[in-house]
């Protein structure tokens, strides 16, 4: 009998562990965004003075965990396990990231939910008594993930008006035993939904059944409500997928207010960044929730939040094929102290 | 007037794939080469040369043209050379364009670097 | 929730571009890349070339003009106003080729370029073809 569980499939953390710092590095489209000046540091140039754009997104994981790193007080020798995941394939940019670091590692692949699914299992380590400081890394780079996923960058293909903007950006957070920052009290690890989204253009809609599900589940396995919390906030849903969201949700009688927003929506302007139904990639929920929302919550602004990374899980291989685009959503609830 | 007619020509090729890409599931891979078969089609029933009259440049530049020329080579090589023209003839008459975009592509990888947008 | 209600659903919620936004942009510069051909053939012509060679003489200059807007981030701009009106032209089938082979040059000359310079163009080169070859064994 799992004695932290709650309900069909919630986690209640015996001892909460705490995020002691994160940081966020993004690139320049991202800084000319409205958050822009939150991110810890930026880089203008889209090859981070690498060779290639998988490199440079290395870099960007590098540069964010330097950064994080910095703020604990820590070195890469005081963490007990890394679990750390991208877009790429095999997670090249975690694994070269952190081939130096000697740390103990777990690449993960969640598409964009990685940062969420990093942070969920980073604080099961650690209740679970295994490590005493994990840190949760992912990155996404616009432009390596055009190339493994669309097209060529400067191939003059058809941008619809459902897709999105992979976001440059990595982010990094420590997790602790003990400390000072953001405590993380309950999970709720997400089930893989397709509702059968064909559509490789349209991934917010090929996420927001999943995120509906997670939502709906934490807070019948909580007993709470949107009105209990100061934020909520989905990874990278964009305009059309946050939309979505909400009109699911109001079939089961749950109603997201002015309290909800999506990362996807905040993090670039949409009237002045063409960048369609809004952000995308591991990088997005990673750097809105490491560079803003965090450092926001230490500084208690919001003092109770819940944040869900959500995935679409296909490969272009998958799409090719004729398959449909199945999404995923994992949540974890956060409390400034 | 040859122009004026180019324009108009071209631009109604263009608008009929953007409609598909729009309004149809077709990716622009797959309009690309429906275009170019279409051309070998209209070519094959007679109805491309009447077009190429009209349009000039308007019906040879877009991809349809590409299939018509395929055709007409093969047209040509049958005359010359008979049952081998078939084989031939197409890519011999679209060679210089197809030539063309392979080396000038490679010289522009030599010399450009993909950028961000 | 049925997924065949859900895709009703996130068709209502999906944004659509007017038709004829797109299709203004698609006439106005495909039109205007026949237009510079219908252009480049009479130069040609006025230069005393025959009207086949001159006919293939503008199809490589505007391979070649492709390609080189292609190579300075240009051509791709100009298609997000352009949608089709830069696809179907004989331009758009040299920034098919040429966008793949800038991009994986990283993975070597032979092994990156190689096999991804036909990755689009591939398609349009084997089935243009083979229609042909079947026209021809009819014909």
């Amino acid at each position: 009998m799992s004695r932290k569980k709650l309900g069909s499939g919630t986690l209640q953390l015996k001892t909460p562990p705490v995020i002691l710092s994160s940081a966020a590095m993004v690139g320049k489209k991202e800084k000319q965004g409205p958050l822009g000046e939150y991110f810890d540091h930026w880089q203008d140039d889209e090859y981070c003075g690498e060779s290639s754009f998988e490199k440079a997104e290395s870099f960007l994981q590098k540069e964010a965990m330097k950064y994080a790193f910095q703020k604990a007080k820590i070195s890469e020798k005081d963490l007990d396990l890394v679990f750390a995941g991208d877009l790429l394939n095999q997670c090249i940019s975690s694994n070269y990231s952190l081939r130096d670091s000697g740390v103990q590692f777990f690449g993960l692949y969640g598409a964009c939910s990685t940062m969420v699914e990093g942070l969920i299992l980073s604080s099961m380590a650690i209740d679970g008594g295994f490590a005493d400081r994990c840190a949760a890394v992912t990155s996404s780079h616009f432009c390596s993930s055009e190339r493994q996923y669309r097209f060529p960058l400067e191939y003059g293909g058809f941008r619809p008006q459902s897709a999105q903007w992979t976001v440059t950006g990595a982010g990094c957070a420590v997790v602790a035993s003990e400390g000072n920052g953001v405590k993380i009290n309950r999970l709720c690890p997400g089930a893989i939904i397709d509702m059968k989204i064909t559509d490789m253009a349209n991934m917010g809609a090929a996420m927001a059944p999943a995120a509906a599900l997670t939502l709906k589940r934490f807070f019948d396995d909580t007993a709470t409500g949107p009105d209990d919390y100061d934020l909520i906030l989905s990874g990278d849903l964009g305009k059309i997928g946050a939309t979505l969201l909400v009109e699911l949700l109001k079939t089961d009688h749950i109603y997201l207010g002015e309290n909800y927003n999506d990362c996807g929506c905040m993090i670039f302007d949409p009237k002045r960044q063409d960048v369609h139904s809004g952000g995308s990639g591991c990088g997005c929920v990673a750097s809105v929730l490491c560079g803003y929302i965090l450092p926001q919550m230490m500084k208690k602004t919001w003092k109770k939040v819940l944040v869900m990374g959500t995935g679409a899980l296909m490969s272009p291989t998958s799409i090719m094929q004729g398959e449909s685009v199945p999404g995923i959503a994992h949540l974890v609830e956060l409390s400034a102290q | 007037m040859n122009y004026v007619s180019s324009f108009f020509v071209g631009g109604l090729f263009c608008v009929v794939g953007q409609i598909l890409i729009e309004r149809t599931r077709l990716t622009p891979a797959r309009i690309l080469v429906g275009y170019v078969v279409v051309g070998v089609f209209l070519s094959a029933v007679g109805a491309y040369e009447p077009l190429l009259k009209f349009g000039h440049s308007g019906a040879s530049v877009p991809l349809t043209g590409f299939g018509h020329l395929l055709a007409e080579g093969v047209r040509k090589g049958i005359a010359e050379k008979g049952f081998l023209g078939i084989l031939t003839g197409g890519l011999t008459s679209t060679a210089a364009g197809i030539t063309a975009a392979i080396v000038f592509s490679l010289l522009a990888s030599l010399i450009f670097k993909p950028k961000m947008k | 929730m049925r997924s065949e209600d859900y895709q009703q659903l996130v068709w209502k919620h999906t944004p659509k571009k007017p038709l004829w936004k797109g299709c203004l942009g698609a006439f106005l510069i495909g039109g205007t890349i026949c237009l510079l051909g219908e252009v480049f053939q009479e130069i040609y012509l006025a230069l005393g070339l025959e009207e086949t060679v001159a006919s293939a003489m503008e199809s490589v200059t505007l391979v070649f003009c492709s390609i080189l807007l292609t190579g300075f981030g240009v051509y791709d701009n100009l298609s997000r106003v352009a949608g089709a009106g830069t696809l179907v032209p004989i331009t758009g089938f040299a920034n098919a080729m040429s966008s793949p082979v800038m991009e994986f040059r990283v993975e070597g000359m032979v092994l990156g370029i190689g096999p991804k310079i036909f990755s689009v163009a591939g398609s349009v080169i084997a089935y243009g073809v083979a229609a042909s070859t079947l026209y021809g064994l009819i014909y």
